[in-house]
C-alpha cells in the first residue's frame, strides 16, 4: 500500500537544465528537495545522457560535456532524485504522486517547481500519421542518444535550428539526407543574426553544419514545405511545394522525393500540463511558444508556492533555462524564509544577468519556431489533427460551425484532445483553428488541465499490497 | 565519419542494412520478442528504437480509423508507440529493451 508521503522543502518536476539547477540551488542554501524525471538520467532533451551500457563517445559534443557537468553537480548536491519516475498526479498543498520501478510513491512540499520543458509542434499534413514519419526532436534522440540514423534515406523538413542540426547529424553519421525542406526563407534566418552573435560558438557551429550539408550535395529548399506523404511499400513518397513568407502554400506541389523516413517539426511549445491542472492563470504568447503560466521574472505563478521555470514557462533555450532554474529556486527559498532579502537580491541579480544574456540566442531561435497561423489555416479538410482520436480538420470546423466557441467545447463534442496524449500533440494547432473563427487565441482558450498527467493503470497506482494493509473499520455493535 | 564500416547506409546494397551508427560501442547484444518474432537489440536501446532499426515501424492501430501508427515524438509525450511489454501497457520509447522481453502490438483491449 502507498506509504506516508515524504516531505521536502521543494519538489522539482523535470530534470532538464532548469529543474536540475533549481534543485542544486535549493540544496546550496540547505533546503531539502526532491527532483523527479521520467528519464533514467537527468539532463533533459538538449543535455540528454547516453544510454547506460553504451561506450562514451571519443569526442563528446559540447552538449554531452555540459550535461555531464550538470549531472555531476546534481549528484554532489544531496538532492533526492527520483529518476525513471513518472508523475501522474499533482495536488494543491503540494502533493506529487509518482510511479517508478518500485511502484507508487508520494511526495509533499510547500514549494512546487515545475520544469517540464517543451514538446514538439508538428502542423498536420496528409500522411503525418504514417509509421516512418517522426518528429525532428525524435530524430535528435535517435542520433544523439540512441546513435541510430532515422532512416537510410531521410527527408528533413520543418523549421528552426533542429532542421540543420538533424540534417548535419545524419550526414556526419554516414546517412543520406534526401532533402532539407525549410519553411523559413534565407531572409528569416538573416534577421536573427544580430541576436545569434551573442553566441559566436553556436553560430560558428551552425555555419559548419550548413557547410557539411551542402558539401554532401543535399538539396536545400527554402520557403518550401511538405504537402503530403504517402506510403509506397516500405518507402515514403513525399510531395513538396513552395510556401509564402507566412507559411501558406503557394501554387501546386512541384517536387517529389522518395525516402524511407521523414522527420518533421514546426517548433516547440511549452509543456504547461502541471500549472493548468493546478489552475494557475495562463496567457498566450506566440513568440515564447504558446500558452504559458503567468509568472514574474523569477517564475512565481498566480498560485502561492507554485513556480514554473525554464522553457516550460516560455521558450528561451537550454542555456537560459539553467540560469532561470537558479533564479526560481532563489525566489522559492526566499519565499520559504530560508534566504534573507539582501542575499536574495544579490544572488538573483547575478543569476538574472546571466539569464538575460543567454536568452537572446534562444529567443531568436524561438522566433523562427513560432506557429505560423497561415500554415495552420491551410491544413486540408480531411487531414487528421488529433492523432489519438482520429479527429479531422473538417470535424473540428463542423463543431465550431455548430457553436463551439472555445477548445474545451470542441474537445467535448469531437473527442479532439481527449485521448491518451491529453492534447499535448494537437492543442496548439486546435487552438489556432478555433482562434481563426472566434477572434484570437485568448478567446479560443486552452485545454483544461486534467489528471492523470500520463496514462496509468489502476494496478500501477495501487502497487503491491496485502489485504491486511487495508484498513477495515470495526463493525458497528448490533 | 563516425559510422561503422561493416555496412553502408546510403546505398541499400548491404545485405543486413542497419540504422545503428556504431554497433561496436553499444551495450551487450540481446534479443527480445515482438508478437513472437525475435528482435535483435543492444542493452541501452529503447524498445521503440530497436524495433525501428529492425524495420518494424507499425506498433499499433489508431482506435477509430484503425490506421497504422508507430513511434512519433520519442519522448513519452504523444503515446503513439504504446505497446504491451510483459503484460504492461507502456510507451515503447520509454521502455528499455531487455533480454526476453515479450513485446506485443498495442491494443485497446486488455493484454493479448
Amino acid at each position: 500500500m502507498t506509504t506516508q508521503p515524504r516531505a521536502f522543502d521543494a519538489i522539482v518536476i523535470g530534470g532538464g537544465p532548469a529543474g536540475l539547477m533549481a534543485a542544486v540551488a535549493v540544496r546550496r542554501q540547505g533546503g531539502t528537495v526532491a527532483l523527479v524525471d521520467e528519464n533514467p538520467a537527468a539532463g533533459g532533451q538538449v543535455y540528454r545522457a547516453p544510454p547506460s551500457g553504451f561506450a562514451p563517445e571519443a569526442a563528446p559534443s559540447p552538449e554531452q560535456a555540459h550535461g555531464d557537468r550538470l549531472r555531476a553537480l546534481l549528484a554532489d548536491s544531496g538532492a533526492v532524485t527520483l529518476l525513471a519516475h513518472m508523475v501522474w498526479n499533482v495536488g494543491p498543498g503540494f502533493r506529487v504522486d509518482t510511479i517508478g520501478k518500485d511502484g507508487p510513491s508520494a511526495l509533499t512540499a510547500a514549494k512546487l517547481i515545475v520544469a517540464t520543458g517543451t514538446s514538439e509542434r508538428v502542423v498536420p499534413f496528409p500522411g503525418w500519421t504514417l509509421p516512418g514519419v517522426i518528429g525532428l526532436a525524435a530524430a535528435t534522440v535517435m542520433l544523439k542518444s540512441q546513435r541510430m540514423l532515422p532512416g537510410r534515406a531521410t527527408l528533413v523538413a520543418g523549421c528552426g535550428p533542429l532542421l540543420v542540426a538533424v540534417a548535419a547529424g545524419i550526414v556526419k553519421s554516414g546517412g543520406q539526407v534526401v532533402a532539407v525542406v525549410d519553411t523559413a526563407g534565407r531572409g528569416d534566418w538573416a534577421t536573427c543574426v544580430p541576436a545569434l552573435l551573442s553566441r559566436p560558438d553556436l553560430l560558428a557551429r551552425g555555419a559548419r553544419w550548413l557547410a557539411s550539408i551542402r558539401a554532401a550535395g543535399v538539396p536545400m529548399l527554402s520557403r518550401h514545405a511538405l504537402r503530403a506523404v504517402r506510403a509506397d511499400g516500405d518507402r515514403l513518397e513525399v510531395d513538396i511545394g513552395p510556401v509564402g513568407a507566412d507559411g501558406a502554400p503557394e501554387g501546386s506541389a512541384e517536387l517529389r522525393f522518395s525516402a524511407d523516413c521523414v522527420t518533421v517539426g514546426h517548433g516547440l511549445t511549452p509543456a504547461s500540463d502541471v500549472s493548468r491542472v493546478l489552475r494557475a492563470r495562463h496567457c498566450y504568447d506566440a513568440a515564447r511558444g504558446g500558452w504559458i503560466a503567468v509568472t514574474d521574472d523569477s517564475g512565481r505563478t498566480t498560485i502561492p508556492g507554485l513556480y514554473v521555470t525554464g522553457d516550460g514557462g516560455g521558450i528561451a533555450g537550454a542555456a537560459a533555462a539553467e540560469h532561470h532554474g537558479e533564479l526560481t529556486a532563489l525566489a522559492a527559498l526566499h519565499d520559504l524564509g530560508r534566504l534573507p532579502a539582501a542575499d536574495f537580491l544579490r544572488q538573483s541579480a547575478a543569476a538574472r544577468k546571466r539569464h538575460d544574456k543567454a536568452r537572446r540566442f534562444g529567443g531568436a531561435m524561438a522566433g523562427l519556431m513560432a506557429i505560423r497561423p497561415a500554415q495552420v489555416a491551410a491544413i486540408p479538410e480531411d487531414t487528421i489533427v488529433c492523432r489519438c482520436e482520429d479527429v479531422t480538420r473538417a470535424e473540428i470546423e463542423r463543431a465550431i460551425e455548430e457553436g463551439a466557441r472555445e477548445v474545451n467545447q470542441v474537445k467535448a463534442w469531437t473527442r479532439c484532445g481527449m485521448g491518451p496524449c491529453q492534447g499535448r500533440t494537437c492543442a496548439d494547432v486546435v487552438g489556432e483553428l478555433v482562434a481563426r473563427r472566434v477572434g484570437g487565441r485568448e478567446a479560443a482558450g486552452y485545454f483544461t488541465g486534467r489528471l492523470p498527467l500520463r496514462p496509468v493503470s489502476l494496478e500501477a497506482i495501487t502497487g503491491d499490497y496485502d489485504y491486511s494493509d487495508i484498513p477495515i473499520p470495526k463493525a458497528a455493535p448490533l | 565519419m563516425s559510422s561503422d564500416t561493416s555496412f553502408d547506409n546510403s546505398s541499400g546494397r548491404n545485405p543486413r542494412p542497419d540504422l545503428r551508427i556504431a554497433p561496436h560501442a553499444r551495450g551487450a547484444a540481446i534479443e527480445f520478442r515482438f508478437d513472437g518474432r525475435a528482435v535483435a537489440a543492444y542493452e541501452g536501446e529503447s524498445v521503440a528504437c530497436a524495433l525501428f532499426a529492425a524495420g518494424i515501424r507499425t506498433l499499433r492501430a489508431s482506435p477509430r480509423a484503425e490506421s497504422a501508427r508507430g513511434m512519433f515524438c520519442l519522448m513519452g509525450s504523444c503515446q503513439e508507440c504504446v505497446v504491451w511489454a510483459d503484460g504492461r501497457r507502456v510507451p515503447a520509447c520509454q521502455e528499455l529493451a531487455r533480454a526476453g522481453l515479450d513485446v506485443r502490438t498495442g491494443t485497446i483491449a486488455a493484454a493479448p
